[in-house]
């Protein structure tokens, strides 16, 4: 172990360095991100991932982004435990009916000023699993949604765009009207009472 | 008499569907259904799956030995049939989700639990056997654990790492596990009712999404039921394609969890040099077949694009990185004491009990079942490839790492074959229409990087989905995690779950 981790420090960084020709974007990105996130956050924001019924996919590549290549914490943006310890929930998947509760209990957990983001073609508004009798189709018929970031899933560069994106919505919003530009409470807040009763806590696990 | 002339014996006393394809299936009596379950109780047959199309219940089995397939159907009399989980426990959770799609009655389930059904479905009745709306249902009913200073721990929905939403139930004692008892569901997408009457591709691209790290062995499996019951011929150059990009997919998914199992064991480093391979994989990938998880790009008939040009020097360049990094990873995670401590005898799964669930992939090869799909019953290009499969006994975290480790070797070496071997021609074969009134039936079994998975299709004479049942291999992996975790400390379960990786949207479908 010891031969390998001097063979790291000799390397320097897997991360990728500010300019590839291949990923110019991810470079452009990385100067672009950093700066917003400053200003806005003091540099940190910080991130609550909830599937509502993704295929998993979108978890894939939303696991990508820790990876050393794209290494989203240098950006100051990092993943945390807990709905109560986050920025932004990034919710993936068409929202199925036995999981809209679930997530909608996550959003109320969630600290304000927060803001929703909309992860892949599902999110946006049930995509291939539209009509399903089981989904609600897209996160913003439960929560409201500040961006949606497509694809299918999206590629760890899109998420990248996306959160940047939010970032710059983030500062207009802050500038404007109040701390999120929008009403607190979720558009939907009807909780089936008997539905959230049996309804587990969300827990710090795994 | 062998146990497979027993199959086929069986399956042939009932009234044969002439129309599918290629496995034999046969209506049977009741009495002969329960005949059935006494064998898979037996162990003489395992079961690969268990499904309804609203009218009959669908039981695929293997004999133990793997040489024989079959189907028996059992018509819903008053919408009743003899349960199999009455004797056989690993079909206790399909016959409930048979009762929750369908309102078909299991007789004899002592579990009558709703199971995907959480009451919140909006489902209108459109065939004889289902309900209006969905169903108002009490609090779920967890197993009681009884004892002196037992407590519980509710874990999920909502997990903290970036992974699927499911509920664990712990019953512990101190630190460790009395219980746990899993509640899933929450992932539940009405898949397989959306595909009906959906035209072949577009249904296609569901089955590509039942779980996005099996993307292509899910489309493999749906593509390969479809061309069985079509009886199209594939081109070579698709059927190798086709496997190439099945071999890069379990790379890719065994890189991710060998990283993340030793993660888990708060081993990052190992997790940053996985993850890093990964990635190399995906990116290959995508400059391949024009998609990192190549969704979409096997299709029926064919596959949806040829290797990209320079595709075949990138995958060579790839296999040369990772035959130069993968090894010193083994060496350290063999080497690493600390690691080896959390590993070894951790989350042991009894190989009696993956004979008994027929347990696929790395769990069902770590605890001593070497089934394959890739092997038996087998299908192109793999009967031309030389690979082993390799097995283990010890059933522990240790294990499963093991099986994944030697998979990866075993897949770069499959990756090289294709290559030197991949033939030229076209990619593709259009599906034909069928003659009026000529509704058929196909099944496939696929191996896919965590196990065995099974689609059965019946379409119908235009050409459009009739009914369509897809398993992921969860469905018999799920239940044994339970088994598996019993006496560890509560802390080990991530470790051990993350060892099983079983899939939630595609057991929830």
């Amino acid at each position: 172990m010891r031969r390998m981790l001097f063979k790291s420090l000799v390397r320097g960084p897997l991360t990728e360095p500010a300019p590839v020709a291949d990923d110019a974007a991810l470079a452009e990105l990385a100067v672009q991100v950093d700066r917003v996130a400053r200003a806005r956050l003091g540099r940190t924001l910080s991130i609550r991932e909830v599937d509502a019924g993704s295929c998993n996919g979108c978890e894939l590549e939303i696991t990508a982004l820790n990876n050393v290549v794209y290494d989203l914490e240098r950006f100051g943006l990092r993943f945390v435990a807990s709905p109560r310890h986050a920025d932004v929930l990034l919710v993936t998947g068409p929202v199925t009916t036995n999981m809209r509760a679930a997530l909608e209990r996550t959003y109320q957990a969630t600290p304000g000023p927060k803001w929703v983001v909309a992860v892949g073609d599902c999110a946006r508004d049930g995509g291939v699993f539209s009509g399903s009798y089981a989904c609600v189709g897209g996160v913003s018929a439960v929560l409201p949604v500040d961006l949606h970031i497509r694809g299918c899933p999206p590629s760890p560069i899109a998420l990248l765009k996306g959160l940047l994106a939010l970032l710059e919505t983030v500062q207009r919003a802050g500038n404007g009207d109040g701390e999120t530009g929008r009403p607190a409470q979720p558009s939907s807040g009807n909780v089936d009472d008997a539905v959230a009763a049996s309804q587990p806590e969300i827990e710090r696990y795994e | 008499m062998p146990p497979n002339t027993k199959l086929r014996d069986m399956v042939h006393a009932g009234r044969i569907v002439e129309k599918q394809r290629p496995w034999a299936r046969a209506i049977v009596r009741h009495e002969t259904w329960r005949q059935a379950t006494d064998l898979l109780s037996a162990g003489e047959w395992t079961l690969l799956g268990l499904w309804a199309d609203g009218e009959q219940v669908h039981m695929a089995v293997s004999s133990e030995d793997h040489a024989d397939f079959g189907v028996i159907s059992v018509e819903c009399n008053g919408n009743r049939f003899p349960s199999v989980g009455h004797s056989h426990p690993p079909a206790i959770r399909l016959e409930r989700t048979i009762r929750d799609l369908w309102g078909l009655e299991p007789e004899g389930l002592s579990d009558m639990r709703p199971w995907l059904d959480h009451g919140t479905w909006n489902r209108p009745g459109s065939s004889g056997a289902e309900r209006d709306g969905s169903r108002v249902l009490g609090p779920y009913a967890f197993l009681p654990a009884s004892g002196e200073s037992l407590h519980q721990i509710p874990v999920g929905p909502v997990h903290a790492g970036i992974i699927e939403p499911g509920h664990f139930r712990f019953t512990a004692n101190g630190e460790a596990v009395v219980r746990l008892e899993a509640r899933l569901g929450y992932v539940h997408k009405g898949t397989e009712r959306l595909m009906m009457a959906m035209p072949v591709d577009r249904a296609a691209i569901l089955a590509g999404r039942i779980s996005g790290d099996s993307t292509v062995a899910f489309a493999l499996a749906f593509a390969r039921a479809i061309e069985a019951a079509h009886v199209v011929e594939v081109p070579q150059r698709a059927v190798w394609l086709r496997a190439l990009m099945a071999e890069l997919e379990r790379l890719a998914n065994h890189f991710g969890d060998i990283g993340a199992i030793c993660n888990d064991a708060a081993f990052a480093m190992m997790h940053a040099q996985c993850g890093h391979l990964r990635e190399a994989v995906l990116r290959v990938a995508d400059k391949c077949f024009g998609h990192r998880l190549m969704m979409d790009q096997v299709v029926p008939g064919g596959v949806r694009g040829d290797l990209r040009p320079g595709g075949t020097e990138l995958i060579r360049a790839l296999l040369l990185d990772v035959r130069r990094r993968f090894p010193e990873l083994i060496e350290l995670y063999d080497h690493t004491a600390s690691l080896q401590d959390r590993t070894v005898g951790t989350g042991v799964l009894s190989p009696a009990l993956a004979r008994q669930y027929g347990c696929g992939g790395y769990i069902g090869r770590a605890s001593g079942r070497g089934f394959d799909a890739r092997r038996a019953p087998g299908y192109p290009p793999y009967d031309a490839l030389k690979f082993d499969v390799p097995k283990l006994e010890d059933g522990d975290v240790d294990a499963r790492i093991w099986i994944r480790i030697r998979e990866v070797e075993q897949s770069l070496s499959l990756i090289d074959q294709i290559l030197q071997r991949l033939p030229p021609g076209s990619i593709g074969t259009p599906l034909t229409a069928l003659a009026e009134g000529d509704a058929r039936e196909g099944i496939a079994l696929v191996e896919g990087f965590r196990g065995d998975v099974l689609v059965w299709v019946r379409i119908r004479a235009d050409g459009h989905i009739e009914r369509c049942h897809l398993r992921d291999p969860s469905w018999f992996q799920w239940p044994v995690l339970e088994a598996a975790i019993e006496g560890n400390i509560v802390a080990d379960f991530p470790l051990c779950n993350k060892s099983f990786n079983c899939s939630y949207s595609g057991h929830d479908l």
